[in-house]
């Protein structure tokens, strides 16, 4: 059904928050569980995580980097105004223990979707290191937020403007050199962000946990666009996932299958891009 | 046959079984209009005449639902089209979609006396005939309502088996809301079955109708996930309908299925159909539009999914099934359309593996010929390959329509609800019942893939199963006896 906007902006070069009305699916919410939207009745549906609710107000709030037609459609749309169509929570909400030592490693709009888990992990009682990616300091997403969850905060800039001059996973890197302590790693960006994580984690054995964005259609295991291979077996991301055992992914295929309808996604953002007159 | 049948089947021998006309097969590959374009009034009451109005009519035995199928021809043979629309509703809520997509050629007319010597009475064309003409006429008659029961009944899934239970609930007084995982109602109607076989606008007017009788609809509510079955019953539902379907792809497990370009026919039928990927950029979902494309299966979907892809531009569609043409469990009339419109078949072939190109999308298969040996669990023979018959089939999409499974997600989030090994969920056959109580199931969530009218049927047995429950009046008398018929 037809959901309103509470409000929708801008919070980073091309990365936006929308606050959108969803009473049922923020009560039923938990960590790691996402939602399916479409923006129009001509619209596709897109998964996107849910980073915030609120089970009083009955909000949902979602953050989202415009990258195609559907996202900047979505960046379009106004406070008051209405999208056609949202779902959820769809997906297995995350695992969460008390581990131990967990480190929560975002990387560009990947920062949002972790948030959430974030806050679960320090919940349960986990001692919390976060490890935050961007590539400017303009692009750091929800800084005061993990500021007051983390007891352990690095932040790393692409080009050095804020915290380490590097990627997150030389952070990790570091860490897993000097034998820090590390039970359980959750990682969330860029597919290559998510594969150097996995590979540094691999050889001492840490438990990696990464949540992976396939292309979705109806979000509920019944056509299997999705499908990812984990330990070559066949997985839905939308029901067996989004989040697998990162030591068993196959980012080779994901990363192929990302790319499916790449030529038809340029020329629906060009034609879209034209019609806005942008 | 009686005397008197015979000297009436001599009379009528005069009479062919009327076709309808169809759109050509070269014209029609371009476009995803209907094929064909039904019966003119007089030929719908040419072809009714020829019915020998039998003292003991079979065709009644074969239908799923117990439409009085003389009775509709009779009306029909005189000229009372409205009257006959009305007839077959009394026992079928959806006339217009069984019309066009049910097996008839295993049901109602495989029993056909008339078709004993001569083709049987067109049963199938008459009904959608008279569906159409009422829905154009605009005389669509709402049945009385019972008083209110004050009962509430929550339906989940509002594809055949939902909306039938839905339609005779309401009927009975009983507060219905139906609760759809997708953004539009109709499950396999609107997102399986495509437009050229049966067009939207015909669903949504048999839901629209749904509607005016009192029906709720809530769609973008995955019962499970946004709300789970428990909750709905704290919530004051004092009965449930599972019709959840078979909604969970199944997969050859051959090398290269994962490649850009397969396809699951699910996936490819729901980009298409549901979400109108042949109209993009017009419409934003994308569908891939191949050259040579290959659907692997023998049915309905497999047929439906090659004929897609013709019209979506592909040089060449194949049809790969490791049987052969008897053994093919797709409407005859589909196969025909599929093969006046240029769809080639491989049968008595197996793929073993997908090849990629350097991008990760589909270049060729590899497939091998099969010989047909024993018969198998499911009572066909069995496809043996033949050694050393390997060859190399140029592909550059591939669909996997080998068949569905139920959607686990309602077992997986109901305790106590029992399922078979295979996911069916366990329900009594002339009830629905299943192993929860206040909680019924029916269509292919129970008996895996199957049709739209079985579907129909269990969930109007599942419907007066809930009414007796809630009221204690049995109207399961006026149900067909007997085992249920013929696929």
């Amino acid at each position: 059904m037809p959901s309103k906007i509470i409000s929708n902006e801008k919070i980073a070069p091309e990365i936006f928050k929308i606050v959108l009305v969803a009473p049922q699916i923020a009560k039923k919410h938990r960590a790691g569980q996402f939602i399916i939207l479409r923006v129009g009745e001509r619209g596709e549906r897109i998964p996107l995580t849910v980073v915030e609710k609120d089970p009083q107000a009955g909000t949902i709030t979602l953050i989202y980097q415009v990258v195609g037609k559907t996202t900047m459609w979505l960046s379009d749309k106004k406070a008051g105004e209405e999208l056609q169509d949202l779902v959820g929570p769809l997906g297995n909400p995350t695992e969460i223990e008390n581990f131990g030592n967990a480190v929560a490693i975002g990387g560009g709009v990947g920062c949002a979707c972790v948030y959430p888990i974030a806050k679960a992990l320090k919940e349960a009682g986990n001692h919390l290191t976060i490890i935050w990616g961007a590539r400017t300091k303009e692009h750091l997403l929800l800084e005061k937020e993990i500021a007051e969850i983390s007891d352990r905060l690095e932040i790393c800039t692409d080009d050095g403007s804020k915290g380490t001059h590097g990627f997150v996973s030389e952070v990790l890197k570091r860490m897993i050199e000097q034998k820090e302590k590390i039970d359980y790693v959750i990682a969330v960006g860029p597919v290559p962000m998510m594969r150097a994580i996995v590979e540094l984690t691999r050889g001492p054995g840490i438990r990696t946990v990464v949540s992976l964005n396939s292309i979705m259609v109806d979000g509920t295991g019944m056509c299997g666009s999705c499908r990812v291979l984990v330990g070559g077996e066949r997985k839905f991301a939308c029901v067996d996932g989004p989040e697998f055992d990162g030591h068993k992914v196959d980012f080779k295929n994901m990363m192929t299958r990302l790319r499916v309808y790449k030529e038809f996604e340029d020329l629906a953002k060009e034609k879209y891009q034209e019609e806005r007159g942008r | 046959m009686g005397e008197q049948e015979e000297k009436k089947s001599a009379k009528k021998e005069k009479i062919p079984r009327q076709k309808m006309a169809e759109q050509e097969p070269k014209e029609r590959i371009k476009n995803f209009q209907e094929v064909p374009y039904g019966f003119t009034p007089e030929q719908a009451m040419l072809e009714a005449s020829r019915c020998l109005k039998c003292k003991k009519p079979k065709c009644v035995d074969g239908c799923p639902v117990n439409i009085n199928i003389p009775e509709f021809i009779s009306l029909i043979e005189q000229g009372k089209f409205i009257e006959a629309a009305w007839k077959i509703k009394e026992q079928n809520a959806l006339p217009a979609i069984c019309g066009r997509v049910c097996p008839q050629e295993e049901q109602c007319e495989k029993l056909c006396v008339l078709g004993k010597k001569q083709k049987p009475v067109s049963i199938g064309y008459l009904e959608r005939f008279v569906a159409d003409y009422e829905r154009a006429s605009g005389k669509i008659q709402l049945p009385k309502i019972r008083p209110k029961t004050g009962k509430k009944v929550a339906i989940v899934g509002s594809g055949p088996a939902g909306l039938t239970a839905a339609g005779e609930l309401i009927k009975l007084g009983h507060d219905v809301t139906i609760y759809e995982a997708l953004h539009l109602p109709g499950g396999v109607l609107v997102y399986g079955i495509p437009e050229f076989r049966l067009p939207k606008a015909i669903v949504q007017a048999e839901v629209e109708y749904l509607k005016a009788l009192g029906v709720k609809l809530e769609v973008d509510v995955v019962v499970g996930k946004t709300i789970t079955v428990d909750e709905l019953f704290e919530q004051g539902v004092d009965a449930m309908f599972i019709g959840t379907g078979a909604g969970l792809p199944q997969f050859m497990d051959i090398p290269g299925e994962e490649l850009n370009g397969v396809y699951s026919a699910n996936e490819f039928l729901t980009r298409n159909n549901l979400m109108k990927a042949f109209k993009f950029p017009e419409y934003d979902t994308p569908i891939l539009r191949g050259k040579k494309v290959a659907t692997i299966g023998g049915g309905n979907v497999a047929m439906d999914s090659a004929r897609t892809a013709l019209r979506l531009g592909a040089e060449k569609s194949y049809i790969v099934y490791r049987r052969s043409r008897a053994e093919m469990p797709a409407r005859i009339d589909e196969i025909e359309h599929a093969e006046q419109e240029g769809i080639e078949f491989h049968l008595l072939t197996l793929p073993l593996e997908i090849y990629p190109n350097e991008q990760g999308y589909v270049k060729a298969m590899k497939c091998q010929r099969m010989q047909l040996g024993e018969p198998d669990e499911s009572g066909r023979r069995r496809p043996v390959p033949i050694p050393g018959s390997e060859f190399i089939m140029d592909v550059d999409i591939v669909i996997v329509a080998i068949g569905n499974r139920p959607n686990p997600l309602i077992p997986q989030t109901t305790p106590g609800l029992q399922t078979q090994k295979w996911g069916g969920v366990i329900a009594d056959e002339a009830t629905g019942k299943t192993s929860r109580e206040h909680i019924y199931a029916g269509g292919d969530i129970v008996t895996g893939a199957a049709t739209v009218i079985l579907a129909m049927g269990a969930g109007k047995k599942a419907a007066y199963a809930i009414h007796k429950e809630l009221t204690g009046e049995d109207l399961s008398l006026s149900l067909p006896k007997g085992e249920d018929k013929t696929r």
